[in-house]
């Protein structure tokens, strides 16, 4: 019997799994419709979280055409649109007045940038949703930590967040205007309480959900409150935690416009009120085109910065949901 | 020396779960408790491990109450329970935090080779099978070197080939750094297999029913008839505890079962 046992010492090693594509592969192929899917997303991270090992091992992902081309087909109705409306204008079947063409948008954005007017209101308007960002975040984290670590916080606070919560926050403008003045206080704190939701809500269902099971191992090694919360807590929020991050920005990026139309003399929401006052619709296009890229560049920030914390994530489980 | 002071448990909902539990383990014995679903056994050792305490009685490691986690005494899990988010080199290490950085590399080094998983050291968890895992949690419990070692159904997620392996591993590891085991399965054949007695629970209030000595030396073949015969004594002594008429016969020295491998 000794010896039948080592032979399935030898058959079960043999099936052992050898071969995995690397993480790095993995997270360039992850991370494009993440932000779509975030709720589906969300509950997939808590799983990986709880320590469960995946016995399902990720095929291996070939350089195919077919993965640049699935992508690319997207590009197609934009691309045809786009270079139809130039040629409509071309030739003078539309005059491209109030629809401007990809060419004049062009033009419009070089000229910005070539002034400096785009990087001027590009900065003031990041400076805006850096500021209130930062404080959504602030108080986010640490009234989530608060109510998911503790039920006494949770059933204290909880009730009137979400009561807070179902406000649709730009009904605060007026109210923001008259407390905190038309100038930037009441901007920065727009914006705050626009990311503080999603950060909030994030880290509160992150937290209150750790697994217990993980936790007893720190318990088991006798770890101190301090510890506990370094070696086991933090690292199993953090996955939440970033999507929740991410949630944050993109309303950051959608209050500060809210934020912009009440009244500012520079900025990019500031382009955009002056495009359409001024009936320059090209230069509202560029604006919007310059949203477009600055949000997706500081969310791209947040995947990079954090990314090397998130290694150990099951990446299968993401991309089956970009397939 | 592990010893159980008639340790009881009540849950606040007023459940007894524990009624009474006096044992004594000696260094380096290895005990097995047996019973069906509900019998306290996983809140035992719970009790024992110090994650929860006794609400009547008192556990003692070498004379000292055991009140919360004690270093001396390390647990497995029925899942690996390991950190998805640390290498499993990181995760054997995880409890040897405190200790010089190049000690506990070469710690957890020895027992990566020690459970056959060297070249996995790099890994994250989540790249092992189940068998493989639950060897990391294995590893990692043994790594501090504690004098009691506790299993709460370590085995029972495991497919029936990985088990045996894991069974044999186990033993290997024990006859090498001499813990005292303390091991709850419902697994009839992996307490016969592992354990010098076995200890039969009853449940509401959980209490030990009957103890059953096993002196078969080891390694152990799991289809002699001697082994036939101490699980023929613990499955009747199973049924009596749970109120059933006994189904099993303990009474003679071989089954027809056993005899007919023996042929």
């Amino acid at each position: 019997m000794r010896t039948g046992v080592k032979g399935v010492r030898a058959l079960t090693q043999f099936f052992a799994p050898t071969s995995h594509p690397s993480p790095h592969s993995q997270a360039l192929v992850g991370e494009g419709r993440r932000v779509a899917f975030r709720g589906s997303v969300m509950s997939l991270v808590r799983m990986t979280a709880t320590g469960e090992p995946a016995t399902a091992e990720p095929k291996h992902r070939k350089l195919t055409l077919a993965r640049f081309t699935r992508p690319a087909l997207g590009l197609l109705l934009p691309l045809v649109l786009a270079a139809g409306w130039e040629a409509a204008v071309h030739f003078h079947l539309g005059n491209g007045r109030l629809v401007p063409p990809p060419s004049v948008i062009y033009s419009t954005f070089a000229e910005l940038a070539a002034t400096g007017e785009l990087q001027r209101h590009a900065l003031a308007t990041l400076a805006r949703v850096a500021a209130g960002f930062g404080l959504g975040v602030a108080a986010g984290t640490v009234l989530g930590a608060l109510t998911g670590y503790s039920s006494f916080m949770f059933r204290l606070l909880d009730p009137t967040l979400q009561a807070l919560r179902a406000i649709p926050s730009i009904a605060w403008i007026p109210l923001f205007i008259l407390w905190l003045g038309i100038f930037e206080t009441s901007k920065v704190v727009l914006i705050a309480v626009g990311v503080f939701f999603p950060v909030y809500l994030g880290v509160t269902g992150a937290v209150a959900s750790v697994d217990r099971k993980i936790v007893e191992v720190g318990r088991l090694f006798r770890l101190s409150g301090v510890a506990m919360v370094r070696r086991i807590l933090l690292p199993a929020v953090l996955p939440s935690y970033v999507i929740a991050l991410r949630s944050g920005l993109g309303l950051g990026w959608m209050f500060v416009v809210a934020a912009e139309f009440m009244g500012a003399s520079e900025g990019l929401g500031f382009l955009l009120v002056d495009g359409q006052q001024l009936g320059k619709p090209a230069q509202i296009v560029a604006a919007i085109v310059a949203f477009a890229v600055i949000g997706k560049l500081t969310d791209w920030l947040i995947v990079l910065v954090t990314a090397p914390f998130l290694r150990w994530e099951d990446r299968v489980r993401t991309s089956t949901v970009e397939d | 020396m592990l010893t159980l002071d008639h340790v009881g448990k009540t849950y606040p909902n007023g459940v007894r779960a524990l009624d009474n539990i006096t044992l004594a383990v000696a260094p380096a014995e290895i005990v097995a408790i047996v019973g069906g679903s509900g019998c306290g056994k996983s809140t035992l050792l719970r009790a024992i491990s110090g994650l929860d305490t006794p609400s009547r009685g008192r556990v003692l490691l070498d004379g000292e109450q055991v009140t919360r986690p004690h270093e001396k005494i390390g647990m497995i899990f029925q899942e690996p329970r390991l950190l998805p988010w640390l290498t499993v080199a990181d995760n054997v290490g995880f409890g040897l935090e405190h200790r010089p950085r190049d000690e506990r590399e070469a710690l957890t080094a020895a027992a990566l080779v020690r459970v056959g998983l060297s070249d996995k050291a790099e890994a994250w968890p989540r790249e092992l099978s189940g068998g493989q895992a639950q060897r990391v949690a294995i590893a990692r419990a043994l790594v501090p070197q504690p004098e009691v070692l506790l299993l709460d159904e370590p085995f029972s997620a495991l497919d029936a080939f990985t088990r045996a392996d894991l069974q044999d591993h186990l033993l290997d590891l024990w006859a090498d750094l001499r813990p005292t085991l303390v091991l709850v399965t419902h697994d009839v054949d992996e307490a016969v297999v592992l354990a010098d007695r076995i200890m039969v629970m009853r449940p509401q209030p959980g209490r030990l029913y009957e103890e059953i000595a096993s002196e078969l030396p080891r390694p152990r073949d799991r289809q002699s008839a001697a082994f036939d015969f101490v699980k023929r004594r613990v499955l009747a002594a199973l049924d009596r505890s749970l109120a059933k008429p006994v189904t099993v016969d303990d009474t003679r020295t071989t089954s027809s079962q056993g005899a007919a491998l023996w042929w």
